[in-house]
């Protein structure tokens, strides 16, 4: 028998034939750990570089299996209920009530026809890490939709609820005021589908991904705050990208 | 030698020989279940159809964190404990690289010259890629977890890191369980902690000989 050592001073008693070879286990290890690490650091910006190599593969690939590689900027479904509810274009109806002058009852028809129509093309952040660049978004401003509905003076807060039945969010009337803030009924070029929260959906582009609620019931006007969901979990109320959720505002925008 | 007075694991006892003791089954175990819930409950956090299917992510990922953060457990407990003889020489056999796991990856396993020691080099390559890759996916799980004091670049670098070590634990498990599901005798090895001295004899011929003299 050949006794071997290890470097932490415990001893492995191995037979003969097994004790050869190059100790390479710890570095390999220890290496492998190292990368790891860098890729922490690094990573969003292979990850940019990785999908921006695989879009072409992806916008060709019919199947769909491809966006799931790693490193593709891509959507997470996120369901907090048992499963994406379910609400078809033609059964669709968004409510704007509470502190409103008209609350108004509109179907998805009404929300393409009679109302300003915006587009944008913008990120979405998730707070977790993951995030999609460059995402097209069609709908009616929340603005626009509150002129239309008429604010009561003392209105502070917007409420909104969706259609599973636990989703709700918050945004104060000045943030819900931004040109960047959007109900929205289509999403990467088509209409919003059932998983990314349709047939319509809220997009609120400057802050985390958890503000843009999904299958959007109602808005309520209301006159106090009432954190939403997420916030409940512990998610900052004014989750504005890079300023909250820990952030305060002085890293490097990523992309 | 006390260790060894007291040591089953690499001896002889009629025609078996003792390939794990108690305190490596637990622990392959007991991380085998941890693992395959953190497969399964990532999964189901990673891919939208499911997703979409499953929902309750809440639950799925409470079920996912909680698993990821049991995972070092077993192992702790095992070095931690006076139990750990067996874990040793067995970790010291697969950081060590021969001339015959050289052999080994040329030849697919294949060439009659081979001599495999207790582990072949396809063992031991799959044993240290998840010796780092699940330490990774547990650090990077944390930033994502609680990323509050990491930017959002360390987030998105972290997610995609996860990721794609995630990628290669489900191939490298998979192969695992496959490998093992067509050699029986060597999984119930790892259930019972015996094999048979003649299926070692055969496909480990350097550890048989190690442990028998023969």
């Amino acid at each position: 028998m050949v006794s071997s050592s290890d470097s932490d001073g415990d001893s492995v008693e191995l037979g003969e034939g097994e004790v050869g070879g190059r100790r390479v286990g710890r570095r390999a290890v220890l290496g492998m750990l190292g990368l790891g690490a860098a890729g922490v650091v690094f990573g969003s910006k292979v990850q940019g570089a990785v999908d921006r190599a695989l879009r072409p593969l992806t916008l060709k690939d019919r199947t769909g299996l491809t966006s799931y590689l790693p490193g593709n900027g891509r959507f997470r479904i996120y369901s907090v209920t048992g499963s994406s509810p379910k609400r078809t274009t033609e059964e669709y109806r968004l409510r704007v009530d509470g502190l409103v002058e008209r609350p108004a009852d509109l179907s998805w028809q009404q929300l393409r026809r009679d109302l300003p129509q915006t587009r944008m093309t913008k990120d979405f952040q998730c707070v977790t890490g993951w995030r999609v660049e460059d995402v097209e978004w069609a709908g009616v401003l929340v603005r626009d939709l509150l002129d239309r509905s008429g604010v009561k003076p003392g209105a502070t807060h917007l409420r909104f609820w969706s259609f599973d039945g636990t989703y709700t969010e918050s945004l104060t009337l000045d943030q819900a005021r931004r040109p960047d803030v959007l109900v929205a009924h289509e999403m990467l070029g088509q209409p919003v589908t059932r998983d990314h929260g349709g047939p319509v959906r809220l997009y609120v582009a400057p802050m985390y991904g958890y503000k843009s609620l999904k299958w959007l019931d109602r808005i309520e006007v209301v006159d106090h705050l009432t954190p939403g969901y997420w916030e409940d979990m512990g998610y900052d109320v004014d989750a504005w990208i890079g300023r909250s959720n820990g952030r305060d505002g002085a890293d490097e925008p990523v992309g | 030698m006390s260790a060894a007075a007291t040591r089953t694991v690499d001896t002889l006892a009629g025609d078996r020989i003792v390939r794990f003791d108690r305190a490596e089954r637990l622990l392959h175990w007991s991380t085998a279940v941890l693992v395959l819930a953190l497969m399964a409950t990532g999964a189901v956090l990673y891919f939208g159809p499911l997703a979409a299917a499953v929902g309750r992510r809440g639950l799925m990922k409470d079920l996912h964190v909680w698993s990821g953060l049991l995972l070092p457990v077993p192992l702790v407990l095992t070095v931690a404990g006076r139990w750990r003889d067996g874990l040793r020489r067995d970790t010291a056999r697969i950081g060590r690289w021969t001339a015959d796991d050289r052999l080994w990856l040329r030849s697919r396993g294949q060439s009659l010259a081979l001599r495999s020691g207790k582990f072949n080099a396809g063992q031991k390559l799959n044993a240290l890629f998840l010796a780092s890759a699940l330490p990774v996916t547990l650090m990077t799980g944390s930033v994502m977890r609680w990323f509050g004091p990491f930017p959002d670049s360390w987030r998105t670098g972290a997610t995609f890191v996860h990721d794609l070590a995630a990628f290669g634990i489900w191939i490298s498990v998979t192969g695992h369980i496959a490998k093992a599901v067509s050699e029986p005798v060597a999984m119930r090895g790892m259930w019972s902690g015996w094999v048979p001295e003649a299926w070692a004899q055969r496909h480990r011929p350097r550890w048989h000989h190690d442990v028998t003299g023969r």
